[in-house]
């Protein structure tokens, strides 16, 4: 049974208008310090403070870490690492393609085992390039071969200026890139933009070819996004990998058991957070 | 013109070479010989592909090569800060060794460069892209940029100081230094900005390269002025005496600093979780020989004892222990660059992939181009001694007029009107 908060209904077009002449001073210096801790002012100097206050609520680091630097369309994935089986079709489809070869991976799924815990005992973490928003690989390069795109926020490789030293391997704490001998340069997940996206595709071949909808990919700047959705709502708990060496990614993790599936795709009893509706 | 050079540069030419022992020779060809074998083997893996002869993986990326590199340079940003003492900030006891420093310091960095050839993919496009999309923000665009101009820094003081030019060899010496001061902490700060690797994040190894440099920078040119002094007798007179005397206790000086810093690299190591499976593997496990014995017995303790037993005059003694300590020093390279690797970056997600910490094996191609570089620098050094006539100066410094070089202590001493030099050195001096 869900139980309902009961809101006293007050008709606000028929209700006379007070003039502000009642408005004390205090009252007005209430209403102000509302209003700058809605536009953000008083929250750590963070610009969308609401979805913020939404992250940390939760314990959260998705939201808060997403919503800075929104690019359009802001490309994402979230991964709902409980749903993921380990059949690594998404690596067979990457490497098909995006003509990775059979030394380097650009994505791949790691085995986490639990002992001593009553229910799951192994559990399949996919991984990739994160597409940071702070991404270390691009401070590092010294000729701008890789960079984060203006655009879409994909961090891409421009391969002919790679002059292969090897810093961004080190400087990524995802360990998402490799020297890849045919291109000279490094390789790296470009949310398949070369091959997919720039295309007019909207997945990528990894999250295309998941048969259980681990991965889902989109876009963190429209609100109709499967993405978007995943990471504003407020029933689980969504998070980053390494989030302490700030990175900004722009790819979520969450359990995402089938219950919230079933109630994203209804789209009806799923909460989500909607800054446009408050 | 020929004569010219020989006579103000003291250079003596082939012909020199020419003259030198057959054994000499011999010690040359056999350099010459282990360093194209080096450059053929690394030349062969340029062209099959690094990837199929070097053991560095995408978790390892930087391997042995990198390590020898740092070497390298670190030995010639220390040349570089040593002679600075003497020659630009006017120590006159370090000034005679400024002229084999400085030569020194620009082959040791050029021997860096032959091993960095062979580990950058693409080191052809470097040369363009690092000028035409250069990318500030990036500390491997500043080394290539600052260690440039640091080489020509060197090069052109040392041309300085061939031309007994000492007025604008010092202050390029001086901005030579603080370029390869800035290049080589920089090189700290590459694995100190690195916020993804624990082990080498933070502000300690740019600082710790400075000391560090320092240090094999004394131990270097004790080395050699002391292995010239066994090639070439003449070299060991009075004021190199007393500069070997000096150079040893500021070495044995340099060498308490790196122990200072070792014990604390350790001790704060073993309380943060990512420091802690390095530290203890250098404690107990993989890395313990390479810690205890190399890096610390070979590269601190015992040259520290040694050095102050030597009272900088046993010169057999200080070349043995210096020798053994470069070794020590190779290691302590070594020991930054591969171990700052050892633990997958998914090591805290608590997965089966990243649960074992990673190790490393150098490859015969890593070897060989090690020893490539390694092998440049004993040539251009025997070869050095030889036709520079072992960087003996006829001037070492400016020496006002009226003025002269004591002798026996090194310092500039002034003659009054109508005194000889030895009564000078007498109303110094004493009797003595």
């Amino acid at each position: 049974m869900e139980i309902r908060m009961k809101f006293p209904k007050i008709n606000f077009d028929e209700m006379e208008n007070e003039g502000t002449k009642s408005v004390t001073a205090g009252e007005r210096r209430k209403f102000l310090k509302l209003g700058f801790a809605v536009a953000g002012v008083y929250a750590g100097g963070k610009l969308l403070s609401l979805t913020s206050l939404v992250g940390s609520a939760q314990a959260s680091t998705g939201a808060e870490r997403a919503v800075k630097d929104l690019y359009s369309p802001h490309y994402s994935m979230v991964i709902r690492q409980s749903m993921c089986i380990d059949c690594e079709r998404c690596v067979e489809a990457c490497i098909k393609t995006n003509d990775v070869p059979e030394y380097g991976y650009r994505t791949r799924i790691l085995t986490k085992k639990y002992s001593g815990t009553l229910d799951k005992a192994v559990e399949f973490i996919p991984v990739l390039c994160n597409h940071c928003n702070n991404p270390p690989c691009v401070r590092g390069c010294p000729t701008k071969a890789t960079y984060k795109d203006p655009v879409t926020g994909i961090v891409r490789m421009e391969s002919k200026k790679c002059i292969g030293c090897k810093t961004c391997i080190l400087a990524c704490p995802y360990d998402a890139r490799y020297f890849d001998e045919e291109r000279h340069a490094i390789d790296k997940c470009d949310f398949c933009w070369d091959k997919r996206l720039s295309k007019g595709e909207t997945q990528t071949g990894c999250s295309a070819a998941c048969p259980t909808g681990a991965r889902t990919f989109g876009d963190l700047s429209d609100p109709n996004s499967i993405v978007y959705k995943l990471v504003h709502q407020i029933q689980e708990e969504v998070w980053v990998l390494r989030p302490d060496d700030n990175t900004k990614p722009n790819v979520f993790y969450m359990k995402g058991t089938i219950g919230s599936v079933d109630a994203i795709l209804k789209g009806s009893k799923f909460k989500y957070f909607d800054p446009t509706k408050v | 013109m020929m004569i010219n050079i020989s006579e103000k540069w003291g250079y003596h030419g082939i012909a020199a070479l020419k003259k030198a022992s057959p054994g000499y020779k011999m010690l040359l060809g056999f350099f010459g010989l282990v360093a194209l074998a080096g450059l053929l083997v690394g030349l062969h893996g340029f062209f099959v592909g690094y990837r199929h002869v070097y053991n560095v993986t995408r978790e390892i990326a930087w391997g042995m090569l990198i390590s020898a590199y740092i070497f390298c340079v670190v030995t010639s940003t220390g040349l570089c800060i040593v002679s600075s003492f003497g020659h630009v900030f006017g120590n006159e006891a370090l000034m005679p060794i400024a002229k084999r420093a400085v030569f020194l310091s620009i082959i040791f960095l050029l021997g860096g460069f032959c091993i960095i050839f062979f580990d950058i993919e693409n080191p052809f496009r470097m040369a363009i892209w690092n000028v035409i999309s250069p990318n500030f923000r990036s500390n491997m665009w500043w080394m290539g940029t600052l260690y440039g101009a640091y080489m020509v820094l060197m090069m052109i003081e040392y041309y300085c100081l061939l031309n007994q030019n000492h007025t604008v060899s010092r202050i390029v010496g001086f901005i030579g230094l603080s370029v390869g001061i800035a290049a080589h902490s920089n090189l700290g700060g590459i694995f100190g900005m690195l916020h993804g690797r624990p082990f080498w994040y933070g502000p300690y190894l740019p600082i710790y390269f400075i000391f560090s440099a320092a240090m094999s920078g004394g131990c270097a040119i004790l080395f050699f002025t002391t292995l010239a002094a066994k090639i070439n007798p003449e070299i060991m007179n009075q004021r190199m005496e007393r500069a070997v005397k000096s150079l040893t206790l500021l070495t044995v000086y340099f060498i308490a600093t790196i122990i200072f810093f070792t014990i604390w690299k350790v001790i704060t190591g073993l309380v943060s979780e990512g420091k802690y499976p390095v530290i203890m593997s250098f404690l107990t496990g993989d890395y313990a020989v390479n810690f205890w014995f190399f890096e610390i017995f070979l590269g601190m303790v015992l040259p520290l004892f040694l050095l102050i037993a030597s009272r900088g005059r046993k010169y057999t003694l200080i070349m043995w222990t210096t020798g053994l300590m470069m070794v020590g020093i190779f290691f302590m390279r070594y020991d930054i660059v591969i171990p700052g690797q050892m633990v997958p970056v998914y090591h805290s997600l608590g997965v089966v992939e990243a649960s074992h910490i990673m190790s490393y094996v150098p490859s015969f191609h890593e070897i060989m181009i090690s020893i490539w570089g390694l092998a440049f620098i004993i040539i251009a050094y025997l070869a050095g001694e030889k036709m520079l006539n072992g960087h003996q100066l006829q001037k070492h410094e400016i020496v006002p007029e009226g003025a002269y070089i004591c002798p026996g202590c090194g310092g500039i001493h002034y003659m009054k009107e109508g005194e000889t030099m030895e009564e000078a050195m007498k109303r110094q001096h004493g009797n003595w």
